[in-house]
């Protein structure tokens, strides 16, 4: 009687890098094979973070606009604000849970406002750090209020405006991933994923990806900002 | 029922204070880890921070530990260290589950904002004050002691207020990755789809979260020299013009 062990005709399969018993942090296989899994979570991380920034930046303008005008406000923007910073990512988004839900929504408003934080005093300092005779002549020539602001003032607060970007970006690339909490983490939940199933090749490839992300988006702002502020080098080689 | 009176009635039950799972052990757990992360941190990092500060160096560290300090997500450190065979899950005294990873990792993400903070602080002393030390007869070291740290003590206590902040929040996301503290009420509530233990963990993170800081901003004024003689607004505006 011919017994036929399965091994023998099945064709061989090299087990990959990441399977259970090798469990490899570093696997080549798990990029190629899983690498939707990494796009999918990515997207979700860019969105969050991108989201989170808009929101950021949409609050914090006009409010670094009214705390300039109104000293006597300025006291409570800036101590609020600080006060959110202050609590934990983990914590803030149970605590917005009861009015957005487990939504993507609680996560992308729970990293604005941490965002906004490091926003308000960016711009709120750009703005001050105008010189006073800048915006007389500006106000001599005939400029009126919003177009000295827009015209005169932002530019001349942008390089200080988007350094403050960039930290706030950084930061919250490196938090989106908390928002796993609520489901919502970009790659955080494949880090979650990787800790639960102890899956190192998946937690690891996440986790670099992670710092990767901050570094480009930072390289990015830095390349925005050395396109639309032409003067800031012009000027130094001319 | 209304998640926010659900979450109040957890927080006003006696029961879920007391125990081994309860909110007071976890509390002191997470202190303690907080407090003992930060005064490594600070062993370690202040001397070379502030020498490297007298010296009038430092500033390339100062930035890049900073700006490595915010790229790397404490989540992704937390989960690394406790995936590795050492110093992964295993129980660390007092420090509960995961205790040295969790101190590992707190300890690291302390390290930027207070070496950052004591290396600009000396290093920004204005040179006219050192000039004057040095041209009474000062020797280095008694420059460093008697003018040049008292002068940066409010802006090193207040990186020591910001890393105590940021290692509490790193110690809350322990949890995340099965770890000790508090953070664990949040996780255990929301992976139990129990929303008002969540919560109620949250409420009690944030309010020991103000309670720190407020203690920090106390320390902060304390230690200001310029405060103690000179109107607060000009204290200030020395500050900035020096800087």
């Amino acid at each position: 009687m011919a017994v036929t062990l399965p091994a023998a005709t099945a064709p061989p399969v090299q087990p990959t890098c990441y399977n259970a018993l090798t469990n490899q942090w570093f696997c080549l296989d798990y990029l190629k094979d899983r690498h939707h899994d990494l796009t999918t979570a990515m997207i979700q991380h860019l969105q969050i973070t991108a989201a989170a920034l808009v929101l950021g930046i949409l609050i914090a303008f006009p409010l670094a606009l009214v705390a300039r005008r109104l000293p006597w406000l300025r006291g409570t923007i800036l101590g609020t604000s600080t006060a959110i910073y202050t609590i934990p990512s983990l914590a803030l988004f149970p605590l917005l849970v009861p009015f957005t839900g487990i939504t993507a929504t609680t996560v992308v408003i729970g990293l604005g406002l941490y965002a906004l934080t490091i926003l308000v005093r960016s711009m709120l300092a750009g703005l001050t750090g105008v010189p006073d005779e800048v915006r007389e002549s500006a106000t001599g020539l005939g400029y009126g209020r919003t177009r000295l602001l827009f015209r005169v003032e932002l530019p001349l607060a942008l390089p200080v405006m988007m350094a403050g970007l960039r930290v706030a970006t950084v930061s919250t690339v490196a938090l989106t991933t908390v928002g796993t909490l609520v489901s919502y983490g970009g790659l955080g939940n494949l880090i979650q994923d990787g800790v639960t199933n102890n899956f190192k090749a998946e937690l690891l490839a996440a986790s670099v990806l992670c710092v990767v992300l901050a570094v480009a988006l930072d390289a990015l702002i830095v390349g925005v900002q050395w396109t639309i502020t032409p003067w800031t080098h012009r000027r130094r080689t001319s | 029922m209304n998640l926010v009176t659900a979450t109040w009635q957890y927080l006003t039950d006696p029961a879920n204070w007391q125990g081994q799972e309860g909110i007071w052990t976890l509390l002191v757990e997470q202190l303690l880890l907080s407090v003992t992360a930060l005064l490594i941190a600070a062993v370690i990092g202040l001397p070379i921070a502030l020498w490297l500060g007298h010296l009038g160096r430092g500033s390339f560290l100062a930035i890049n530990i900073s700006n490595i300090g915010r790229a790397v997500p404490t989540f992704a450190l937390l989960a690394v260290l406790v995936t590795t065979d050492f110093p992964g899950t295993q129980t660390f005294g007092p420090y509960g589950r995961a205790g040295l990873s969790t101190l590992i990792a707190l300890t690291l993400f302390a390290l930027p904002p207070l070496i950052t903070n004591a290396n600009v602080a000396v290093r920004e002393v204005p040179a006219e004050v050192k000039e004057s030390a040095a041209g009474m007869g000062m020797a280095g070291s008694q420059q460093f002691w008697r003018v040049e740290l008292p002068l940066a003590l409010p802006l090193v206590v207040s990186g020591i207020r910001l890393a105590l902040v940021q290692v509490w929040a790193t110690a809350t996301i322990a949890a995340l990755v099965a770890g000790p503290g508090l953070g664990r009420i949040i996780t255990d509530g929301f992976y139990r789809t129990n929303y008002p233990k969540g919560i109620a963990g949250a409420v009690v993170v944030a309010v020991v979260a103000f309670g720190l800081e407020l203690l920090g901003s106390v320390a902060e004024r304390a230690v200001d020299p310029v405060r103690r003689t000179v109107p607060r607004t000009r204290a200030r505006a020395g500050a900035a013009a020096g800087a």
